[in-house]
């Protein structure tokens, strides 16, 4: 997503005096995509990956939309349906979410903390490099014999052991993967740690620096767990162990237990970054600071600490004993706490403010009001009885779905719109802007609200047909679902008209956008800051 | 009361003789153009076709009206089901106290936030104010939160103890999840010693679209799950190969079966009627294929049906000194692989490879006998083949002979002394082995 061409990049007079230093890409399309170690080139990279993912992920999602149109079998058999929400499942998590807030850090972490670039540049190529052939592996998972796992994204043993040889390919995917989340997230700590401009302590840093600085430190703890995870499952399938069977005197909930101590964390990797992200959008355009910053840096800090004792709140219908089940819910109560106290700081942001709504704004305040229909029924999933009643049926899929697209995606919108201008030196069509905007809420709220009402009548999920009565409701979603996918070329036609043309952006297009990054140029300078700045 | 309009009259496969017409042309059309594709993607692609014609001619044909299910979805069914024991009342009035209270919240918090957009906003000439802190606020909006949400699992606490407790119960029944179907076993209390397998009923041309859909679509089953009304009713769970779940949302029960561990649920149903349920655990497959119906009847009836199935249970039992001929046996195993096998290695013997392997032409069914006898008894390590051993003598001697006589094998037979033989080596090694343990 820049328009930074070769030779181009510092090109213009910004101040920065020439030196015998090099300064620009390397030349040759080859030497400056692949063998890059610029931040802001492997920033575009993860997020023209994450977007080819999500475009892939969102696919998957549109044939299964298709076939649940109706009851009964019209598109695909059972296998394939199981194929294809395992398959979409996985994309979106681990091909889109993650990488596209991974894209965001490489581009903007160094340019918010006055540093010229990543801390390990080299190993920062190796990470993305990483995800091609986890990615190829995935696709190819499709075509083997038996297909792509069909075990569901969360690969329940003795499930998952049952599988083909698309299990294997996933497997190794997912443990490449880890191995790239790891080294970027390494990375992206010692950046913040040891490379922000002088006078910038740790409480000056910018929210969406602490969101991920929180944030790496929770997928170096849980990345590893979920690969001990699937090798445990790799090893069931191959080599004789008997972790997740019974017979063998293994336990197919001990899988469960493992996956989601890395599950939950998980969750919060891929809305932590998004809380940043709104966190300066929502300030720049009411034209006022940021309310409550250090409740803000706790809040973020007390997310990422419960994340990691609530995790059996996944697996009530296991059967866990009435001590776990109370534990467990009264935990899971207490995130609501620093969640809500998030909110109301956004809005006491909001509050008195001068607000105009440009997209990035537009995106911000449709992420608050849809995530946090998504934060309530969370909390009613919380409550053990009900989530009992609701477990595994579409109300689950209604709810993270609210956190995860209208969250973590609304706020990615949000996220490009905002530094787009700076990212290409062009502002944005506006207009085309608000279109998807309007799109995307609309259509997202008629695909995923009537699953509410699906799941609180039992319908499951992960099942290819049902019951006529749910007949209408599944209609709406489908119908919804198209017209939100639909909606996101309109994003792909905004970005490749900003890329090529536009206004001239200047070095801060935003009146009220405060930090360092608006004070470099638009599109900044190939190192960033040469110089570092003084943060008073 | 309806809202809306009926969109059903407008998605639901409504097939009339045009319909057929205009899909069967279509399908001709697709079959021939498949003798250069693959089969299936053609199939596929007419799959395709047939549910575009049917969508382009549904306004057209008469409309197939959706009435609501006896114990299941009602027709755009809002919210939870009616309750039926006190348990799912509980968790309803909990549903809808969580309801109220967060929208109660939202409705302030969002009150809010659309006032300040109103009237904070520059193109009405708002000048930003710069305050960005208060402690006080900040302690404020921590605190009644965390007051609320402790009272909201408060409130839960009960139901939860409640659901727990499954002592006392007057029935217990063990059910058992399999790829892709329930089996059944009353344990204790009346009715003790009844066992079957209940099985989707649906049949396969209302899924395919080629016959109208029923009322009770999806979720019926060929053998109901019969408890008297106002007794409480303890359901064991296991499951033989993978996890499945047990659910009945009126009696707000969901509970998973967990291969080679035991879990238990208990309800008490308040009234009369059918309930129904499917398998809320992704399982393979046929996941969306595996209903769960109870019936609950009175006392009267109850004993009634208990004597019936008693009676029936004696005379399913084989003469013991029959003495079986191998077209009988063949006859016989046909009908046991129909219940027990085809899921898997389906009714082709082609499998589903490469979870599921083949049999027709499989060295397993047309090498030595003895090593089909020990994996049918015993199950495959490692595999999704479970161990058949719950099946009698005759009913396993059948199914050999089935499977290696059927789809051109050419495997030698087992006898059911064989299979008695077998077994008791297999128990005799069992006792050994226990034996040997410190």
């Amino acid at each position: 997503m820049s328009a930074v061409l070769p030779g181009h990049g510092h090109a213009d007079d910004h101040g920065h005096g020439h030196d015998d230093h090099h300064h620009g890409p390397p030349a040759g399309y080859f030497m400056r995509w692949v063998m890059t170690t610029n931040h802001k080139d492997i920033g575009t990279l993860y997020l023209w990956f994450s977007f080819t993912m999500f475009l892939t992920g969102g696919v998957l999602a549109l044939t299964l939309r298709a076939e649940l149109f109706q009851p009964g079998l019209q598109i695909v058999n059972p296998e394939v349906f199981n194929q294809l929400t395992t398959m979409h499942g996985i994309i979106m998590v681990f091909g889109a979410i993650m990488p596209a807030f991974v894209g965001f850090a490489n581009w903007m972490i160094p340019m918010q903390i006055g540093a010229p670039d990543m801390a390990f540049a080299r190993m920062n190529n190796w990470s993305f490099w990483l995800l091609i052939p986890a990615a190829s592996l995935l696709i190819i998972s499709f075509f083997v014999p038996g297909g792509a796992t069909a075990a569901g994204w969360t690969l329940y043993a003795p499930l998952s052991t049952q599988m083909g040889m698309g299990m294997d390919l996933a497997i190794f995917a997912l443990h490449i993967m880890g191995a790239s989340s790891i080294m970027g997230s390494i990375n992206i700590v010692t950046t913040i740690l040891n490379m922000r401009a002088p006078g910038m302590t740790l409480m000056k840093m910018p929210m969406f620096c602490w969101t991920w600085l929180i944030t790496a430190y929770l997928l170096i703890a849980v990345m590893p767990v979920l690969a001990g995870a699937i090798t445990m499952v790799l090893t069931d399938r191959h080599f004789g162990t008997s972790f997740f069977n019974a017979a063998g005197g293994g336990d197919p909930v001990m899988y469960q237990h493992i996956f989601w101590f890395f599950g939950h964390p998980e969750v919060y990797i891929m809305i932590l970054p998004a809380f940043g992200i709104i966190s300066h959008v929502v300030p720049a355009f009411a034209r006022k600071p940021l309310f409550g910053y250090s409740s803000m840096v706790y809040a973020t800090s007390s997310i990422a600490i419960l994340s990691f004792i609530v995790w059996a709140h996944h697996m009530f219908t296991t059967g866990i004993p009435a001590a776990g089940q109370l534990f467990f819910m009264y935990a899971t109560m207490l995130i609501a706490i620093p969640t809500g106290v998030k909110v109301f700081n956004w809005i006491a942001t909001m509050w008195k403010g001068s607000m105009t709504f440009e997209t990035p704004m537009l995106f911000a305040v449709g992420f608050i009001f849809v995530f946090t229909m998504g934060g309530f029924t969370g909390l009613i999933l919380a409550v053990t009885p009900i989530d009992i009643q609701l477990q595994d049926t579409y109300y689950v899929v209604a709810h993270f779905h609210y956190v995860l697209v209208a969250g973590s995606l609304f706020a990615m919108f949000a996220g490009v719109y905002f530094w787009l201008p700076k990212w290409t030196g062009h502002m944005y069509d506006e207009g085309l802007g608000k279109l998807h905007f309007w799109a995307s809420v609309i259509f997202f709220n008629i695909t995923f609200f009537p699953m509410h009402f699906l799941g609180l009548a039992g319908m499951p999920r992960r099942v290819p047909d049902y019951a006529t009565q749910f007949a209408d409701f599944n209609a709406i979603a489908s119908v919804g679902a198209f017209g939100f996918g639909l909606s996101q070329l309109i994003f792909l036609a905004v970005i490749l008209k900003c890329i090529k043309g536009g206004a001239k952006a200047g070095d801060n297009p935003w009146e009220g956008a405060q930090g360092l990054e608006w004070t470099l140029a638009s599109p900044p300078p190939y190192h960033s800051f040469v110089t570092a700045p003084e943060v008073k | 009361m309806k809202p809306f309009p009926n969109l059903s009259t407008f998605v639901s496969p409504a097939v009339n003789t045009k319909d057929i017409c205009v899909i069967f042309f279509i399908y001709e059309v697709m079959m021939f153009a498949g003798n250069h594709v693959k089969h299936a993607v053609s199939r596929g692609a007419a799959r395709f076709a047939l549910a575009a014609s049917g969508l382009l001619t549904a306004p057209l044909a008469f409309a197939q009206k959706t009435v609501d299910m006896q114990g299941g979805p009602a027709v755009r069914q809002l919210n939870l089901h009616a309750p039926a024991t006190k348990i799912a009342a509980d968790i309803y009035d909990l549903h809808t106290g969580m309801l109220i209270v967060c929208t109660l919240i939202f409705i302030a918090v969002f009150g809010a936030m659309f006032y300040s957009i109103y009237a904070h906003r520059k193109s009405k000439g708002h000048k930003a104010e710069q305050f960005h802190e208060s402690l006080a606020v900040e302690i404020a909006w921590t605190v009644i939160p965390t007051i609320i949400v402790i009272l909201m699992a408060a409130f839960a606490t009960k139901t939860v103890l409640a659901m727990k407790d499954t002592s006392n119960a007057d029935i217990t029944i063990k059910a058992t999840g399999y790829q892709w179907k329930w089996g059944y076993d009353y344990l204790k209390g009346e009715g003790e010693g009844i066992s079957f397998v209940s099985n989707r009923s649906t049949p396969k041309e209302q899924i395919d679209g080629t016959a109208p859909k029923g009322e009770n679509y999806m979720l019926e089953v060929d053998n109901e799950v019969v408890v008297p009304v106002n007794k409480k009713v303890r359901v064991i769970l296991t499951a033989q190969d993978v996890i499945h779940a047990w659910m009945i949302p009126s009696f707000g029960v969901k509970q998973d079966a967990i291969p080679g561990f035991i879990r238990d649920v208990h309800f008490t149903s308040l009234k009369i009627g059918k309930f129904r349920g499917q398998c809320a655990e992704l399982c393979g497959k046929e996941h969306g294929f595996m209903p769960i119906v109870v019936n609950v009847v009175s006392d009267a009836d109850y004993t009634k049906w208990v004597a019936e199935e008693k009676k029936k249970l004696a005379a399913k039992q084989d003469d013991p000194n029959k003495v079986w001929t191998a077209d009988e046996l063949k006859v016989r195993g046909e009908k046991v692989y129909a219940a027990n096998c085809v899921a898997c290695h389906q009714a082709t013997g082609k499998g589903v490879p490469p979870a599921f392997p083949p049999l027709e032409g499989a060295k397993m069914v047309n090498g030595p006998k003895d090593n089909q006898i020990a994996i049918l008894l015993n199950g495959r390590q490692g595999s999704a083949m479970a161990a058949f051993k719950q099946l009698s003598d005759v009913e396993l001697a059948a199914v050999i002979t089935y499977t290696r006589t059927a789809w051109g094998n050419k495997g030698e037979m087992p006898s059911v002394a064989e299979l008695k033989a077998a077994r008791a080596w297999d128990a005799a090694k069992m006792t050994q082995l226990a034996a040997k343990q410190p």
